[in-house]
């Protein structure tokens, strides 16, 4: 009698994945990195680690919808002469024009203004789009200089001077020759088609002590009227917000790796800078060792997707939060309406992360005429303003669940955390403990 | 002919002055003294208006400036002239270091020598520089035209887009993708037209070397991949 010898299962490497061999192949083909836009897809300890303790007997909450919540934020009150106040805690990150079409750039401006909030311009200059309809804008101040001047400089409501992003700390910009218009190409002072790299650092300053005089030529060129932020990649946040303060920055915004970009390298998305739950307290902790707690504010982009996001960034101390992604999917991005189209690019409507390539077919990430006419500025504006209005509701609601009168009467004792994890880096207790890793119990 | 000392006047009180200027206004010449290293002294000019400064400035003196024409009797700190849009900006001594960093127009004469990354990311402006440059100058320049009448340091013209670089002296070596160039007619003829508006007459065109990009960087091509 012959015995059967069954074969055994094929068995899959969990380290050589199928994502990470068809990533060795193509590299070997092609013999440049992947490109992507977008910020870590990966899973990474995040807000919906942390849980709302709502009020019960030992805290008394507020009426829903009928008692006053307030939702307001000024931004800018240690030096500028003119803060800015937004109606909600809720802002639009930079994205540059190049990246994004004109189109789109309007939609962001109209949502944003009706929502009573900012939007922020990008590497790439300030267009009319953005500034015709955004009723508050910040002009960010880039590595680059594309498309900086004084003009623009003089008609912007804030400066962010940006030093890095989530996606990509010490990393610089890129936008690839497909999508340099001739539009693009002139305001970029580069020519058509070719691709745009740009500097890691400032051209003109190098360390801290050189940004507190470039802080100070800002000012003195816009008679200290208007707020200076300054924006850093999370990856060491309690000395890049220190050394910020330090420069003289009216407002602090601190990006966490969740956060997106336009198109950087894949390598460098998944494996360089901090979760954005990470960043927030030694930031905080940054501020209150200087004393300068909500006098400097603080503004958390990184993966920011809806009310509960917002109430948690600030339960844990920031002034106000930043949205990039969740900003351009309230626009169209990724819409399932196209999504023959993003299979034909061999992609689907919640992936397509190939923003470089400027055939977006949503018409947001694009330069292309045909596609950009997809995108109703007025349209999607309003998708972005109700977008923008129910994540205050909801950070409202959980406000007044927890007793608060305002967003930013929410503290670190509002919370808890699921995991060890979480609860070590956003340094709440693990829930139904009081046990916070690093730290002695209450 | 208004004069601010900062000696004893804030320098708010220089800038906002010179801020104030409204078309029509009669008082268009600005002399200050004393500057005494002060930080961003005349930036964000955005007149017609002519401004000698007596001394040594610090960091961004006359930052993006637009109009305005700007004399330095002394030495100028990092990033004199950084952002110009318009107008010339003079410095008598040397200037340290970024000098016309990221400049899109006009035109800035340093008479001494400049330091290191001399017209960094220049996006238009004209530099004409009477002594040495330092290192990594007009890297990732963009456009415009950096003049050297002396010698230039390492790293010349690293990454170069498309800004026209000559040099009459020596160069220590080229960044990345920088290559010497064939002196045509029409650079000679442009190097004349950017010396004369410099003042400059002891020197003649024909004594420089052009340097510019080779291009073969504009787009991604992994044989290069030890250039980037």
């Amino acid at each position: 009698m012959s015995y059967h010898n069954p074969p055994t299962k094929p068995r899959l490497s969990a380290t050589f994945d199928e994502y990470t061999m068809s990533e060795i192949r193509r590299a070997a083909a092609t013999g440049i990195y992947d490109i992507r836009g977008g910020g870590a897809k990966r899973k990474l300890p995040h807000f919906d680690d942390l849980l709302f303790l709502g009020a019960s007997i030992s805290r008394y909450p507020l009426e829903g919808y009928r008692e006053k919540c307030g939702t307001n934020v000024v931004l800018g009150s240690r030096y500028a002469k003119k803060p800015i106040e937004l109606k909600i805690p809720i802002t639009i990150a930079g994205m540059s024009f190049g990246s994004l079409s004109g189109p789109a750039k309007e939609a962001l401006g109209r949502g944003a203004t009706i929502a009573g909030t900012s939007t922020t311009t990008g590497d790439g200059g300030m267009t009319e789009e953005e500034r015709g309809h955004s009723q508050t804008l910040v002009y960010q101040y880039l590595p680059s200089r594309y498309g900086m001047n004084p003009r623009d400089l003089r008609r912007c409501d804030a400066i962010e001077i940006v030093v890095g992003q989530g996606a990509k700390p010490g990393g610089g910009g890129m936008l690839l020759g497909q999508k340099i218009s001739d539009r693009v190409a002139e305001m970029r002072t580069l020519p058509k088609g070719i691709d745009q790299r740009s500097a890691s650092r400032h051209p003109d300053w190098t360390g801290p002590d050189d940004l507190e005089i470039k802080i100070l030529e800002l000012r003195e060129i816009t008679n200290w009227e208007k707020p200076i932020y300054v924006k850093v990649g999370g990856a060491r946040p309690y000395y890049d917000t220190a050394l910020a303060v330090k420069a003289g920055a009216d407002v602090v915004v601190l990006d966490g790796m969740q956060g997106g970009t336009a198109a950087t390298q894949e390598v460098f998305i998944e494996h360089v800078g901090m979760p954005t739950l990470a960043c927030i307290r030694p930031a905080v902790q940054a501020l209150q060792d200087l004393g300068m707690h909500r006098k400097v504010q603080l503004i958390v982009s990184g993966g920011i997707r809806n009310g509960a996001d917002v109430a948690k960034a600030l339960a844990l101390g920031a002034d106000a939060v930043s949205i990039g992604t969740a900003a351009l999917i309230a626009i169209g991005e990724n819409d399932p309406r196209w999504a023959a189209e993003y299979e034909a690019l061999h992609t689907t409507a919640a992936a397509y992360d190939d923003w470089h390539e400027g055939k977006d077919p949503a018409g947001i990430t694009t330069q292309n005429p045909e596609l950009m006419k997809r995108v109703d500025p007025v349209a999607a504006g309003r998708r972005l303003a109700n977008y923008l209005k129910v994540m205050a509701l909801e950070a409202q609601t959980i406000a007044r669940a927890c007793g608060k009168n305002h967003v930013h009467n929410l503290e670190p004792e509002d919370l808890c955390a699921l995991t060890i994890e979480a609860s070590a880096m956003a340094q709440v207790p693990l829930a139904g403990t009081s046990w916070i890793p690093g730290k002695g119990g209450y | 002919m208004p004069t601010f000392d900062l000696a004893v006047t804030p320098l708010r009180d220089l800038n906002q002055a010179l801020h104030d200027i409204a078309p029509g206004d009669n008082d268009l010449q600005f002399d200050v003294v004393n500057p005494r290293g002060h930080h961003a002294v005349a930036s964000g000019v955005h007149a017609p208006v002519s401004i000698d400064i007596h001394g040594s400035v610090g960091y961004y003196c006359g930052g993006m400036n637009e109009e305005a024409v700007i004399t330095v009797h002394g030495s100028a700190g990092p990033g004199v002239a950084e952002n110009m849009m318009s107008g010339r900006i003079t410095i008598k001594g040397d200037a340290s270091q970024y000098a016309g960093a990221t400049g899109c127009g006009g035109l800035l004469v340093i008479e001494g020598n400049a330091s290191s990354r001399c017209g960094i990311s220049m996006k238009g402006i004209d530099i004409v520089v009477r002594g040495n440059i330092g290192h990594m100058s007009a890297f990732m320049a963009q456009a415009g035209n950096l003049v050297v009448l002396g010698d230039a340091g390492e790293a010349l013209g690293d990454s170069l887009y498309e800004a026209r670089i000559f040099v009459r002296g020596k160069v220590e070596s080229l960044g990345a993708d920088c290559i010497e160039k064939e002196m045509r007619s029409e650079h000679i003829e442009l190097l004349a037209a950017l010396l004369a508006k410099a003042g400059i007459s002891d020197v003649r065109p024909e004594e420089f070397s052009r340097y510019g990009s080779s291009r073969k960087l504009y787009n991604f091509n992994v044989d290069n991949a030890e250039a980037y």
